[in-house]
């Protein structure tokens, strides 16, 4: 991207994906991150309960930016994004009951994920809505992403399945520490290991040496 | 001599350096550790043998990948990886499917040290870290353990130990529980004198404290390790289960049979001793035994566990940094509280 020329709504799409993902570069909304990511359902649920909630703060927020005072703007978000919450709350319970026990109180914690109260005042405060809609999108798909890669890890070495599907005969030995919270700080950092590895060898290929 | 014109490095202890290398240390630990191990082979047979291969060989495998993959020269010679593989050995029960072996040899070397940047900046012990990992990993693997001086240790090896990679081992070997789970949940007492001698079943290398307690008395003769570490622990430990002991005989156990069982001894002389993991000053050396000696009862007496030495030594090097914050000498022409007078 150049830098002389302002970014386009593709690159406020793109940048969460990669550059500034959510959990791997800006290292927001760990709490999720680390407590849901046991199986690649709850992942992926998670997710997407996540990027519904962002996409329609961000555009919310981003079409009502010029009538919110500031003094109040903080109190205004949160009120905006607990009803988007609520709505993904009762939309989770009616879909799978299930899927809504697994998950539990996290469902409502979005409410407080600091992913989606930040890119509501780091951008959708201060930009129209399709850009708006276009970083809620982006960064939603970011945090999806991360937390795939998170829940694929744990759930076929900590329970020998991928999407519930055994991959491994009957005699595999499950790695329990995989689906306790101990596993879940494991296999974040070692994925922060590998990407970070690999930004630093994408870095030193853009750069001329 | 005009000092006016040299720069002089000013740093703590030690001043005064001692011709001694890694590698000398390390090969007087292992050394200290022979009777334990001869012990081990001798109790558990071709299962010992092959886990403390294994273990070592893994280590230093480890060990050597992760100096290439940071582009460093190769550490495998100083003996510290070995060190670390036989100590992990030793802490395992002798069954274990050696692909585990392998699986809790690399954690040990690439979590408990690598990542920290190598040899003496692991705040924790590397075995146990490896052992911690492993015990929350596979618990019941790691808690099966098998009979020992069995009539065909020599011959035949525990079916578990040869189980294919990821696979669940196959237990049918004779199990049974070692002395702390028997008194944890059966309220059993084994015999303090089995205990000390070392004919009962356990991890591979933790069985006779009698052995154990030798080695250690060769590596404070040999000046290697301080005898404050492990001396305060054992009181510590016989301290706080003899007071336990003394108010109400029946619920809980002796304190010999604290002192005596499980990895303690192991625990007390060999890992808790780790040059890197434990305090600098004398003072914060006693507290750090007491600490760990304290939480080892607690833990046996009132946790879901049967053992603690292992948690309590590494809660133990968490704190060591501190302790040492905390028990920072006096610098010489100031008062306590680090003004000039």
């Amino acid at each position: 991207m150049s830098s002389s020329s302002p970014p386009t709504t593709t690159d406020e799409f793109i940048k969460g994906l990669w550059r500034e993902n959510p959990v791997f570069v800006q290292v927001l909304g760990m709490c999720p991150t680390l407590a849901v990511t046991n199986s690649a359902v709850n992942a992926v649920a998670m997710g997407l309960a996540t990027t519904f909630v962002l996409v329609m703060s961000n555009l919310a927020i981003s079409a009502i930016r010029r009538f919110v005072p500031k003094q109040v703007r903080i109190v205004t978000y949160i009120l905006l994004i607990a009803t988007f919450v609520t709505v993904v709350d009762y939309a989770i319970a009616a879909i799978s009951l299930p899927l809504h026990k697994a998950l539990g109180a996290f469902i409502s914690l979005i409410v407080v994920n600091c992913i989606i109260l930040g890119r509501a005042e780091a951008f959708a405060g201060k930009n129209p809505i399709l850009p708006s809609l276009a970083d809620g999108l982006g960064m939603g798909i970011g945090f999806t992403g991360a937390l795939l890669t998170l829940g694929v890890v744990r759930e076929v070495l900590g329970m020998g399945t991928l999407f519930g599907v055994a991959l491994f005969p009957a005699a595999f030995q499950p790695w329990v520490i995989m689906v306790l919270p101990a596993g879940g700080f494991f296999t974040l950092s070692a994925w922060m290991l590998v990407f970070n590895a690999l930004r630093r060898r994408q870095r030193a290929l853009s750069e001329p040496a | 001599m005009s000092g006016l014109d040299k720069t002089l490095l000013v740093s703590s202890s030690p001043h005064v350096r001692k011709g001694r290398a890694v590698d000398r240390i390390m090969f007087e630990v292992m050394l200290a550790l022979l009777p334990a191990v001869a012990w081990s082979l001798w109790s558990f047979g071709l299962g010992a043998l092959f886990t403390l291969l294994t273990a070592i060989a893994a280590s230093v495998l480890a060990e050597h990948l992760a100096c290439r993959m940071v582009g460093r020269p190769s550490t495998v010679r100083d003996g510290s990886a070995m060190l670390t593989g036989l100590l992990f050995g030793l802490t395992l029960p002798p069954g274990l499917a050696l692909w585990m072996v392998v699986v809790g040899a690399f954690i040990a070397i690439f979590l408990g040290k690598a990542l920290f940047g190598g040899l003496g900046y692991n705040p924790f012990n590397p075995a146990l870290v490896g052992r911690a990992v492993m015990q929350a990993t596979f618990p019941v693997a790691m808690t099966t353990w098998v009979a020992s001086t069995a009539p065909e240790r020599f011959t035949r090896l525990p079916s578990t130990t040869l189980a294919w990679p990821l696979t669940q081992p196959v237990v049918d070997v004779v199990s049974g529980p070692t002395p702390l789970s028997a008194w944890k949940f059966s309220h059993q007492a084994t015999d303090a004198a089995d205990l000390f001698m070392g004919s009962t079943m356990g991890s591979a290398g933790e069985t006779s404290a009698l052995l154990i307690l030798l080695g250690g008395v060769y590596l404070v003769g040999r000046k290697v390790m301080g005898w404050r570490i492990p001396v305060t622990i054992l009181a510590t430990v016989a301290v706080v289960s003899g007071a336990l002991w003394l108010w109400d005989p029946t619920t809980y156990a002796s304190p010999w049979f604290h002192l005596f069982s499980g990895g303690l001894m192991l625990g007390a002389v060999f890992m808790a001793t780790d040059m890197v993991g434990s305090p600098m000053t004398h003072t914060g050396v006693v507290l750090y035994g007491i600490l760990i000696g304290v939480l080892v009862v607690v833990i046996r007496t009132w946790a879901g566990m049967p053992e603690g030495v292992m948690y309590a030594i590494l809660l133990g090097n968490a704190l060591a940094p501190h302790l040492d914050r905390l028990i920072q000498p006096r610098v010489y022409g100031t008062t306590r509280k680090g003004k000039a007078p």
